[in-house]
C-alpha cells in the first residue's frame, strides 16, 4: 500500500480547507507487535500524520510520559534495525515521521540511517536535539532521499534564527507551544498565538507541547495553524494499557472533530 | 577532521582565553568546536539561552567589578590560593619529587566551588534570580548550595535517586543551606539522569534561571566557561612550582570524570609542550561492558563518539547509540561522557588518558592517609593511583605535581563497605 507524503497530505488538507491531526507515539511500547495496531488505530480515528518515536536513553526534551514509553520501549528490545522493519511493515497510509534524539542517527550514520528511514517508507525526520547549525549533513541527506527535514520553533527563538529554519526546513514546521518539555498541561499559552503570526512562511506550521483536549486543539487551529501534533496523551493510553486501541481511536476521532470544528 | 580551533590569547587577571567556532549568522558554522568535538546539540528552546550567556560570560570576564568580586570570593569565601605542597613521604616512596595542589582545602572540600562562584556571580551579573544544578558525588551540588545561599538565589539541585542514598551527608549539607534537593528516579536514576532533569528544568524556566553546570561538559559555553573559572588551579600551580622549583613539572596529573579538575589544572600548561598531562578516569572493574551497562567510567580511554548532554564527545553507548550506564566506586567519575575540550586534547595526544580500576584507587585512597596524613576523595584517589604504576614502569618524572581535587571525608562510608574496609 502506498504511503502518502507529507506535502500530499497537506496539500490535500489545503484544499478541503481543514486542520490537520499529528499523532505520536513511540515505537515498540509496550511491544513491536503492539505499534502496528495502534498505528492503525490512529489512521482509523482521523490522524493524518503519525510520528513514531524511537527511543533514546537520555531524553532531554521530553516530559516523564514519554521518557517512561521510551524506557518501556528500549527493555522491549527496540533496536534501530526492528525500528526500520517495523516501520516497513505498517498497513498505513498516512505519512509517518520519524522522531528521534540525534545520538542514535549519528552513531548508525547519518547517511546511512537516512537511506533506510526513505526505504521503510518514512517521509519526514524530527531531531529535537540539533540546532540548525549542525544540520548541513543531516539536510543533504534527507534531500537525496526525498525526506523532510522538519525543525521546532520555541518561543524563546529569535526571529533572525526564526528565518535560518525557515531556510531549511521543510514538510511542516513544529511549532512549541510554550517553554518546556513534551506532557499533557491545562492551557495553550498565549505565546502560542504570539510565534503563529510571527512566523510567516509557506511552510505548514504546527503546534505541539502539552495539547491533549480537543478543545485545546481547537484553539490552536482558531488562532491559524495548519495543525496540531498531540503526543502525551495517546502515550498516557498506551501506559494504562486498557482498551488501548478503542481509546487511541476515540481520542483521536474527537481531536479531529475539534479541529474541523475550528477549521 | 576539520580543524576549527582558532585563537588563544591569556591576558592576566582575564578569565578567558580560547573561542572557538564563529561568530557570524552563517548557518553553515558551527560554534565552539575542539577539533570535531563540543559544539550545541540542544534543543531550539535552549539556543537563545546560550547566545545569552556566552554574551554575558564575554561581557563581566574583563569587567573590573566582576573580576575583583569573583577574586574576593575566592580568597575570603573558599579560602584561595590553596597550597601546593610537597609530598615527602609519598616522594621518598616512589623516588620523584611529588607535589599535590591541594583542592581539597578549598571550602566544601572540593575543587567544584571555583567554578560554582564563577557562574554564579556570572547568573547574578546577568540578573537571573534562580540556580539548578546537577550533582553525583554531592559535591558540586554542596558547592551550588554554598554560593546560592551566600549570593541569596532559590537553589535547586538535582540528584540522581541511586546518589542520593550513596551520598546520604551531601544531601543534608545542601538542605541545611536552603537547596531543595530533587531525588531523580528516572533511567539510571545517577548523574547523567540528573543532567537530563537540570535541562528540562532550564527549558522550562529558561527566563529567570541559570543553569550552573558542575565540570566541563554540556552545550558552548559551558566546557569553555567553566574551564576558564577551574584554570584558577593551574595559574596558581604555575607560580608556585616556579617559585620551589625554579621550573616547569615534568608532569601533572588529575582524574578526570566530567573533567573540570583536569581542565583546571592543565589549560595554563597546554602550550607548554614539555610537560606531561596525564588524565586519570575510572575503570571501575576494568573496561568490559554489557549489552546495557559499562563496568567503568573511561570515555577517553574506552568511549566512542557521541552525543550527550548538548556536545559531540566520547561517550559510552552500544551499537543503537542508546547511553551506557557507567560503574565507579567514586560518585563523582561515575559519568557516560566527558568534556569536549578533553576528548579534543587526548585525541591529539596532548593529554594521555589511562584509567585505575576501584582497588586502585582504594589502594592510593589508603596510602596517602598512611603516608601523609591526608585522606584523599575517591575521585583524586585515581589520580594517585597512577603514582605507583607510572613508578613501577620507570615513567614518573622528576618533579609531579598531582591536583588534589578533594577530601576524602564523604567517602568513609564506601571505603567501609569495600572489600578491605578501613
Ligand atoms: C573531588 C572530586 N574530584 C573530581 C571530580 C570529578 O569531576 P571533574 O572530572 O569535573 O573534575 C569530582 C566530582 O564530583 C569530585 O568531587
Amino acid at each position: 500500500m502506498r504511503r502518502q507524503k507529507i506535502s500530499e497530505k497537506f496539500g490535500e488538507l489545503r484544499e478541503r480547507k481543514e486542520g490537520g491531526l499529528i499523532c505520536y507515539v513511540m515505537a515498540g511500547d509496550p511491544s513491536v507487535e503492539a505499534t502496528g495496531e495502534i498505528v492503525k488505530a490512529l489512521e482509523n480515528g482521523g490522524a493524518d500524520i503519525i510520528e513514531i518515536g524511537f527511543p533514546f536513553s537520555d531524553p532531554v526534551a521530553d516530559g516523564l510520559t514519554i521518557q517512561a514509553a521510551g524506557q518501556r520501549a528500549l527493555a522491549a528490545g527496540m533496536s534501530i534495525q526492528r525500528y526500520f522493519d517495523l516501520i516497513k511493515d505498517l498497513d498505513v497510509q498516512v505519512p509517518l515521521v520519524c522522531m528521534t534524539y540525534y545520538n542514535p542517527v549519528f552513531r548508525y550514520g547519518v547517511d546511512k540511517f537516512i537511506e533506510r528511514a526513505s526505504e521503510a517508507g518514512i517521509s519526514g525526520l524530527i531531531i529535537p536535539d540539533i540546532p540548525i547549525e549542525e544540520t548541513a549533513d543531516l539536510k543533504k541527506s534527507c534531500e537525496k532521499n526525498g525526506l523532510d527535514l522538519i525543525f521546532l520553533i520555541a518561543p524563546t527563538t529569535t526571529d533572525e534564527r526564526v528565518r535560518k529554519i525557515l531556510e531549511r526546513g521543510s514538510g511542516f514546521l513544529y511549532l512549541v507551544s510554550r517553554l518546556g518539555v513534551t506532557g499533557t498541561r491545562e492551557n495553550v499559552s498565549s505565546s502560542t498565538n504570539e510565534l503563529l503570526s510571527r512566523v510567516e512562511t509557506e511552510i505548514p506550521k504546527a503546534v505541539g507541547f502539552g495539547i491533549s483536549t480537543g478543545r485545546q486543539a481547537n484553539e490552536v487551529i482558531q488562532a491559524g495553524a495548519d495543525a496540531v501534533i498531540v503526543g502525551s496523551a495517546f502515550v498516557r493510553i498506551i501506559e494504562e494499557g486498557q482498551n488501548v486501541n478503542e481509546k487511541l481511536e476515540a481520542l483521536a476521532r474527537d481531536l479531529k472533530y475539534s479541529i474541523l470544528n475550528a477549521s | 577532521m576539520a580543524e576549527t580551533k582558532v585563537s588563544e590569547s591569556q591576558t592576566k587577571g582575564s578569565y578567558s582565553n580560547e573561542l572557538a567556532g564563529s561568530k557570524t549568522g552563517n548557518i553553515t558554522q558551527v560554534r565552539g568546536k575542539y577539533g570535531k568535538y563540543g559544539g550545541q546539540y540542544v534543543p531550539e528552546v535552549l539556543m537563545p539561552a546560550l547566545e545569552e550567556l556566552e554574551k554575558g560570560y564575554e561581557r563581566y570576564k574583563n569587567d573590573s567589578k566582576f573580576i575583583a568580586e569573583l577574586e574576593h570570593y575566592l580568597r575570603d569565601f573558599a579560602g584561595r590560593k590553596t597550597p601546593l605542597y610537597f609530598a615527602r613521604n609519598l616522594s621518598k616512596k616512589y623516588g620523584s619529587k611529588i607535589y599535590l595542589k591541594r583542592e581539597d582545602l578549598v571550602h566544601g572540600g572540593a575543587h567544584k566551588l571555583n567554578n560554582a562562584i564563577g557562574q554564579a556571580l556570572l547568573a547574578k551579573y546577568m540578573g537571573k534570580t534562580r540556580l539548578i544544578a546537577e550533582t553525583g558525588a554531592g559535591q558540586h551540588g554542596t558547592a551550588t548550595a554554598m554560593v546560592g545561599a551566600n549570593l541569596g538565589f532559590e537553589t535547586i539541585v538535582y540528584m540522581g535517586a541511586k546518589d542520593v542514598k550513596r551520598q546520604q551527608m551531601n544531601t543534608y549539607r545542601m538542605k541545611l543551606m536552603g537547596t531543595e534537593v530533587k531525588a531523580i528516579s528516572t533511567g539510571s536514576k545517577t548523574l547523567k539522569d540528573a543532567i537530563n532533569e537540570a535541562f528540562r528544568d532550564w527549558v522550562t524556566n529558561i527566563v529567570n534561571t541559570h543553569y550552573l553546570i558542575g565540570s566541563v561538559v554540556g552545550p558552548y559555553p559551558y566546557p569553555m566557561i567553566v574551564r576558564d573559572f577551574q584554570s584558577v588551579i593551574g595559574r596558581e600551580v604555575k607560580e608556585q612550582i616556579m617559585g620551589k622549583e625554579g621550573r616547569m613539572p615534568d608532569s601533572i596529573i588529575a582524574c578526570a570524570g566530567g573533567g573540570s579538575n583536569a581542565m583546571g589544572i592543565f589549560h595554563p600548561f597546554v602550550e607548554d609542550k614539555e610537560v606531561k598531562l596525564i588524565a586519570v578516569e575510572a575503570g571501575g572493574k576494568g573496561l568490559k561492558c554489557t549489552e546495557k551497562a559499562a563496568f567503568h567510567s573511561a570515555c577517553l580511554c574506552a568511549g566512542e563518539e557521541g552525543i550527550l548532554h548538548g556536545a559531540l564527545t566520547k561517550v559510552l553507548q552500544d551499537k543503537n547509540g542508546q547511553i551506557l550506564e557507567s560503574e565507579s566506586v567514586s560518585a563523582g567519575l561515575d559519568y557516560s561522557g566527558v568534556g569536549p575540550e578533553l576528548a579534543y586534547l587526548a585525541e591529539s595526544r596532548r593529554v594521555t588518558a589511562l584509567y585505575a580500576t576501584d582497588d586502585e584507587a582504594v589502594e592510593a585512597f589508603h596510602e596517602l592517609s598512611r603516608l601523609e596524613g591526608i585522606i584523599p576523595a575517591l575521585e583524586s584517589s585515581h589520580a594517585l593511583a597512577y603514582l605507583k604504576k607510572a613508578a613501577e614502569n620507570g615513567e614518573l618524572g622528576d618533579i609531579v605535581v598531582v591536583n588534589l581535587s578533594g577530601r576524602g571525608d564523604k567517602d568513609l562510608e564506601t571505603v567501609l563497605s569495600f572489600k578491605r574496609g578501613i
